[in-house]
């Protein structure tokens, strides 16, 4: 028996029920968590039916939110139907947690539950991502949930639903091997960096999207809970704690992911996830970790990198670690070098 | 169908707080299978329902999930309880059922007769709700699978003779196959359908 986890499964239910009603924080004017109570125990429901069949895509019916698509409408539902009065919540972007989009999602919580936020990935309970996954290793209990624009895996080989789910319910997934392979014949190596598919508990296949492939060693027998929402596509998915992740690979060609010659300017990383970034108007570049709160964490431990003087103040200004979304331009940046490497 | 409303039980203390909480005991208990997590319902449920499978029934049952109630379970206190709080049809059939809460799993129909899903969408498959009588001190069994880091011995006591050897049924259907929810008094643990399950000796 594995005690720890026997102990920290139980800790969470021995505090008494929390009193949403009178919470001062929680903006009266919505229901708690925005959503309504019938909307919240569907997707319940099928997060449960989610985690009882490891990265299997779970239709649901999703509702209209107060932010565009592309905000992250799934992941929010997701949050909105399992955060309570006692949660923690981070909202990281490219790995930051001042990004606009980050920002907003977080005042957006704060106003309808009032639940108190973090930056730090360790203090927090819930942590909604778009991007990354936290440097930080997670723990038992800590729920991570996943903002997902494109859930379906074999939509770039085979448009239709009706014939993707058959794919998946037989798990014929044979043409995407083939699709990696081709990837392999032409260049050499396969090519794609971001939302690189895993097969979870040697059955499913799963989009991991959008994050970086750097990113999928450490979804596989991860401790925390891994949920994923995508709002337009109406589908819930899961990784459960302690699951087998593989991405897809070749004999030949072993799954890799991304290393980089450089360590990061402010921490000295050399194990992260690096952001390339300018950081002065002489168009000087330099690396940077793109989890902010990690790298923030490194240098308070007293790790140093190379930027120095005026080139390592801008570089740490861009880790910030306020509301005001001065990190936007970089976030902007990241994601246009994203959308070119694909 | 009692004509008493004094016989009808109150559900949460507050049905958002309530729900939300009680959820997350289950979100942890289908994540970490085997592990035991308390819900909190004090005020009062009906018999023979535990607090746990009340709870349960008010967190994830409605007007879309079909319920099925075993022979001990279904009382007309019940019945008013889960038309007023939940609102979930309670059907005969149990193989249209989402949901079953089972007060006497001794002598509860067989796991294959309750919906598996199909291949398509395992998804819509049934959810039991199997209230024994100790989430511990049973004969030991132990469980691997998604949500295990290593393995995890559990011993719940009062479950179906032939419990197990249906179990290992049931989890060859995979990705079909039904999920179940034990509970005891105001505790409950969940075995979705991936956990293999070894008995001792
Ligand atoms: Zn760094």
């Amino acid at each position: 028996m594995n005690a720890e986890t026997q102990n920290s499964a139980r800790d969470h239910t021995n505090n008494p029920a929390p009193d949403h009603t009178n919470d001062p924080a929680h903006d009266p004017g919505y229901n708690f968590a925005y959503l309504d109570e019938q909307t919240k125990r569907m997707i319940r429901r099928g997060l449960l039916k989610a985690l009882a069949i490891p990265g299997y895509q779970v239709p649901f019916g999703s509702r209209e939110m107060p932010l565009p698509y592309g905000w992250g409408t799934g992941g929010i539902q997701v949050t909105a139907s399992v955060i309570g009065a006692d949660d923690t919540l981070k909202v990281i972007d490219q790995g930051a947690d001042d990004t606009t989009n980050a920002v907003s999602i977080r005042k957006f919580f704060r106003r309808v539950t009032g639940v108190k936020t973090t930056e730090k990935t360790a203090e927090a309970t819930v942590i909604q991502t778009r991007h990354r996954i936290p440097e930080a290793p997670l723990r038992e209990g800590q729920i991570l949930v996943y903002q997902v624009p494109i859930p379906e895996p074999l939509r770039w080989l085979e448009r239709r639903e009706s014939e993707s789910r058959k794919m998946h319910a037989y798990a014929e997934y044979g043409a995407m091997h083939v699709q990696l392979y081709e990837s392999i014949a032409r260049f050499g190596r396969i090519t794609t960096t971001y939302d690189y598919p895993v097969k979870v508990a040697d059955r499913y296949l799963m989009s991991p999207s959008p994050t970086p492939k750097f990113d999928n060693p450490k979804m596989h027998m991860n401790p925390a809970i891994q949920l994923f929402g995508a709002g337009r596509e109406k589908r819930l998915y899961a990784v459960p704690p302690y699951t087998r992740v593989e991405s897809l690979a070749f004999e030949d060609h072993p799954f890799e992911v991304q290393e980089w010659d450089d360590a990061c300017a402010l921490c000295g990383d050399d194990k992260s996830f690096l952001d390339e970034v300018v950081v002065d108007d002489a168009g000087t570049r330099m690396f940077m970790c793109s989890d902010s709160d990690h790298c923030r964490d490194r240098r308070a431990a007293g790790h140093r990198g190379g930027a120095e003087g005026a080139a390592a103040e801008a570089l740490a200004a861009m880790t910030g670690g306020t509301d005001d979304g001065s990190n936007k331009d970089r976030a902007e940046d990241w994601a246009k070098d994203r959308e070119a490497a694909q | 169908m009692t004509d008493n409303p004094n016989d009808l039980k109150p559900g949460f203390a507050d049905p958002i707080a309530g729900s939300q909480d009680a959820f997350r005991g289950l979100l942890a208990a289908m994540s970490y299978p085997g592990s035991i997590h308390r819900v909190h319902l004090p005020e009062g449920h009906p018999a023979p329902l535990s607090a746990a499978t009340a709870a349960v029934l008010l967190t994830l049952t409605d007007g879309e999930t079909p319920l099925w109630l075993d022979e001990q379970a279904d009382q007309g206190a019940v019945r008013a309880y889960v038309a007023f709080h939940s609102g979930a049809p309670v059907v005969d059939d149990l193989a249209t059922a989402r949901f079953a809460a089972i007060a006497a799993p001794r002598t509860m129909p067989a796991l294959d007769r309750f919906a598996p899903g199909d291949p398509a969408y395992p998804d819509r498959s049934a959810t039991l709700i199997l209230q024994i009588e100790d989430l511990e001190g049973g004969e030991t069994v132990t469980l691997t699978g998604p949500g295990i880091e290593t393995t995890r011995t559990v011993a719940p006591k009062g479950l179906p003779a032939d419990f197990w050897a249906q179990w290992d049924r049931n989890r060859m259907l995979f990705p079909c196959g039904v999920d179940v929810i034990l509970t005891t008094g105001d505790s409950l643990m969940a075995l979705p359908r991936t956990v293999h399950a070894e008995q001792e000796g």
